[in-house]
């Protein structure tokens, strides 16, 4: 008998093959798109074209520390400093198109959604200038309110629309709305799944390890449409969940949780291997991050106006005090005693919150927090001893918090 | 015998607490981590103590020079440790201004002396000891005299750059437009506090506040920070081993429950 796969190993094959698959696409002459990370892929795997996600790239990148080379292409050509380094390092890429980590074939064409921020919409448009390739963009508004405002919505929606008439001027092919309808389905579920997993954190102690929820972001960004990832998210939840009804913690070598702790950002993947090992020292778990939200998208209405709503709904299109909400139901949620917050130099979106989340954090729910400075791929901007001492501090605020309520 | 130690960036202290909690000793030598001085700072602090190092009972190590010291019982964060050092002299401190070498933070205390909460500054020298070295070198004075220089000083010079490197030029340049050295040194302190107290805002002050830190014996600086957050400060008679001491406090502390925990065995 075949011994089942976990879903460690199915994740390795399933990305070997994303960036094959791509490979074969470019070779065949079929069209290859490059993609930011939360953008309505649903069109694209209708369209049933090769995608790649320079994001998730740049990551793999940052993450065997190579990011460099490709930071200094792109500084050499004029881009400053202060811009994001996966924006950096994807131009740079672009220039050279190889890397020890994984590769990324030339594009065809761009798709980008500004949902996650405003820096991809620069960064799209000068890679489309490069190649001189079309660029499908969606601009979803910065609502700037608690509530997504619906004019917003409706703007995103007829943009949907446009996407689809451009994708088949592109392709030349019809979108055939009854796979749409399908690969919706598949979308929903997969995130559905997802969701699902990285909520049986919220068992004490949690079942999983955080920084491998950092290992399963690529399959989510790259596979959300696909049965394949449906498939992968379903089997790390039920292995989550066995560990559950075992009891298991997040660690197989007799390591116990101590302190359960949210970790805010991006990952600085230069210095995975560091900021963890600090962690676990201290017996620190990461439960939890604003990510198993932002990348669950589900929509009630399987519609185009149902996906618009979706997409314009992140929490960074939305206020402070949405934020503010929302972390302080993590906070609730996951029983968390601590956070960590990477004051991330690339992204501002993120970054400009942190001090006001970390104070509602701690005067409305007594959870304390440290902030240590870092960037996600350039590995120019980060102490491990800032790092350490920081973590080291809020095991003594959090130990002494414990011991007042012993 | 208890022994504290703090290692920073720019100097090694140690002190020495006797059975019952009473002071015997401390020592400052103004050379950092790497340079190995740490153990010429205790053996001369345990020389003039009449002590020997096997009388020592228990050790704590603090600082940024913590990590690779292999020779203390434990390691605290210097966060931890300047709490217990205030406590220590002030059980009616509430919030903690400390001036290092190359980070500075507030600390809010907690019943007991723990630590509440705390914030550090980020990514540059700005507000640290550092800037004020490179002050005193583009002003051509010595570190300890630059307190002084801004005494004499009838208005201060506004020094916007939050960075050490863009401060050092702006000040260069208001020098050769004819501002006087004492009112750039003045504004160099002014900015400082400034920076100090933006950070303590996040925070949030409660008095009484106490400041520790080498930067703290520069008297200026204590005026300057006092004015920007209208509050009075009070100074320990030794800023710069308030670190070492909570680290003193802390070995008693570890010392005596771990006895505690052995005799109910
Ligand atoms: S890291 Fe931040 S700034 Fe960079 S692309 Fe992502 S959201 Fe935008």
């Amino acid at each position: 008998m075949e011994e089942k796969k976990s879903s460690k190993q199915i994740l390795n094959e399933l990305l070997a093959k994303h960036y094959a698959d791509a490979k074969n696409a470019k070779e065949e002459g079929k069209p290859v798109v490059w993609s930011t990370s939360i953008a309505p892929q649903e069109l694209l795997e209708t369209m049933d074209v090769a995608v790649v996600y320079p994001e998730n790239h740049a990551a793999a990148i940052g993450a065997r520390k190579d990011a460099s080379q490709f930071i200094a292409s792109a500084e050499s050509e004029g881009y400053s400093y202060d811009i994001c380094s996966y924006a950096r390092v994807n131009d740079g890429y672009a220039n050279i198109l190889y890397s020890e980590a994984e590769n990324m074939p030339k594009p065809d064409m761009l798709f980008c959604c500004s949902n996650i921020c405003m820096t991809v919409i620069k960064w799209y448009e000068n890679i489309a200038k490069k190649f001189d390739i079309p660029v499908i963009f969606f601009d979803t508004p910065y609502s700037g309110s608690y509530q997504v405002d619906p004019s917003n919505v409706k703007f995103v929606e007829a943009q949907l629309e446009e996407a689809v008439t451009m994708l088949e001027g592109l392709t030349g092919r019809k979108f055939d709305y009854d796979r749409l309808k399908e690969v919706m389905q598949i979308s929903n579920e997969t995130a559905s799944w997802w969701k699902k997993a990285t909520d049986l954190a919220k068992n004490k102690p949690s079942p999983m390890n955080g920084f491998d929820m950092f290992n399963y972001m690529a399959p989510i960004v790259c596979f959300r449409g696909k049965e394949s990832g449906r498939e992968l998210f379903k089997i790390w939840y039920e292995e989550l969940q066995e560990r559950v009804e075992k009891g298991l913690g997040p660690w197989n070598d007799g390591t116990e949780e101590k302190y359960r702790v949210l970790w805010d950002g991006i990952a600085c993947w230069p210095y995975l291997g560091v900021t963890y090992k600090v962690l676990k020292k201290h017996g620190i778990n990461v439960v939890t991050s604003m990510y198993p939200e932002s990348f669950a998208l589900l929509y009630e209405q399987h519609t185009l106006a149902g996906m618009a709503e979706a997409y314009d709904s992140l929490y960074v299109l939305r206020n402070v005090d949405y934020a503010i909400d929302k972390y302080l139901n993590l906070s609730r949620d996951f029983q968390l005693d601590g956070g960590i917050f990477h004051s991330n130099r690339s992204c501002k979106g993120m970054a400009f919150k942190q001090f006001e989340i970390q104070r509602q954090m701690e005067s409305q729910l007594g959870v304390p927090s440290v902030i240590f400075d870092g960037d996600q791929t350039d590995p120019s901007v980060f102490s491990e001893a800032q790092y350490e001492t920081r973590v080291q501090a809020l095991v003594e605020m959090m130990e002494a918090r414990k011991g007042a309520r012993r | 015998m208890f022994l504290g130690i703090d290692i920073g960036s720019s100097s090694s202290k140690a002190v020495l607490l006797d059975k019952g909690g009473a002071i015997l000793g401390r020592e400052v030598v103004n050379l950092g981590t790497g340079s190995g001085a740490i153990d010429d700072v205790i053996d001369v602090l345990l020389e003039k103590a009449g002590v020997d190092r096997g009388d020592i009972l228990y050790s704590v190590v603090t600082g940024y020079g913590r990590i690779g010291y292999e020779k203390a019982d434990t390691q605290i964060t210097e966060i931890g440790c300047h709490a217990k050092g205030v406590y220590h002299d002030f059980p009616e401190a509430r919030s903690i201004i400390d001036i290092g070498g190359q980070d500075a933070k507030v600390i809010r205390l907690g019943d007991g002396g723990r630590v509440d909460n705390f914030v550090m500054n980020e990514k540059c020298a700005a507000g640290t000891g550092r800037f004020f070295e490179v002050m005193a070198r583009v002003l051509n004075c010595s570190l300890d005299d630059l307190s002084g220089l801004a005494a004499e000083a009838e208005y201060a010079v506004a020094i916007s750059s939050t960075c050490t490197v863009f401060a050092e030029s702006e000040v260069i340049s208001q020098l050769s437009a004819g501002a006087s050295p004492a009112s750039v040194a003045w504004g160099a302190h002014k900015s400082v506090a400034k920076r100090i107290a933006g950070l303590s805002g996040r925070l949030g002050l409660i008095p009484e506040i106490v400041m520790t830190g080498g930067v703290a014996l520069n008297q200026s600086m204590v005026r300057a920070m006092e004015e920007e957050i209208e509050t009075s400060i009070l100074v320990p008679e030794s800023p710069q081993t308030v670190g070492a001491l909570g680290a003193a406090v802390y070995a008693k502390e570890k010392y005596e429950s771990a006895s505690r925990d052995q005799s109910l065995q």
